[in-house]
């Protein structure tokens, strides 16, 4: 975004970057239909796996990222899996699905310990006692192996839409 | 990760699935959790299954049967799983 004036910079992370593996993680992943308990090695062994961390669901930037996940046809691919992740709850993230017509997957984490595993946590001015994960996209091989990263310095901030394209295409 | 022979569809709350939850952990079952919405047009996945969709359902792929009424399903586990089943047949 251009903006006028000054935007609210993040303070540094130690997020995972190319070459690390990260962090394997379970919790509730929600599909159009149910949602139940899968972890992410589970989906790195079928496939390579695009981790997106997002803002809660209802926030606006996770409405716009998965408008534009949805439109660049990303979930349409065959050899890749783009999967979503925030602290809403699987029922927000049944709404999001059918209300964006988004065939996609998302986890569950309100707890946000997964955001902090990778170290990628935003603390939210304003609702007390609330974090959530701050806008990152991590592309993963088969060995959760970080082939590309991207984690938000500002606040709001999204992805690069065409790196995150070009790294699926590398995969 | 081995993928467990049964899947129980449920509903958050819904003490009938709660009812085979406790049956299911009572024989020491290993069992899938595949949550479901209260809304009965959003149960697409359990309908395709059972042809109904109502929950609780199960799917034991070690014996092929799909089914879905608390009642039956504990039924079912009790024949296939409990004393009834190790002790005659």
């Amino acid at each position: 975004m251009d903006l006028p004036f000054e935007v609210v910079d993040l303070p540094e992370t130690d997020h995972p970057e190319v070459g690390d593996r990260v962090p394997d993680f379970e919790r509730p992943l929600v599909n159009t239909e149910f949602w139940e308990d899968v972890s992410l090695s589970a989906l790195t062994d079928e496939a390579p796996v695009v981790l997106v961390f997002h803002p809660m669901d209802g926030a606006f930037p996770a409405t716009y990222i998965w408008s534009e996940i949805r439109d660049r046809g990303w979930l349409d691919r065959e050899h890749c899996q783009v999967v979503g992740l925030s602290v809403s709850s699987p029922y927000e993230h049944a709404d999001l699905l059918e209300r964006q017509g988004v065939d996609a997957r998302l986890y569950s984490d309100p707890s946000n310990e997964v955001a902090e595993q990778f170290d990628v946590v935003n603390d939210l001015d304003g609702m007390a006692g609330v974090s959530e994960p701050r806008p990152a996209v991590f592309a993963l091989d088969g060995e959760r192996v970080v082939q590309y990263a991207w984690v938000a310095e500002e606040w709001p901030e999204f992805p690069d839409y065409d790196a995150v394209e070009a790294a699926m295409d590398e995969l | 990760m081995n993928d467990p022979a049964i899947t129980l569809y449920r509903l958050q709350a819904c003490p009938f699935c709660e009812r085979v939850v406790r049956k299911l952990e009572a024989y020491d079952l290993d069992y899938r959790s595949r949550f479901v919405e209260p809304m009965h047009s959003d149960r697409d996945a359990v309908a395709r299954l059972t042809g109904k969709r109502s929950v609780p359902a199960i799917v034991d792929e070690s014996t092929g049967v799909t089914m879905s009424e608390s009642g039956n399903i504990v039924a079912y586990l009790e024949a296939t799983y409990g004393e009834r089943s190790k002790g005659g047949a």
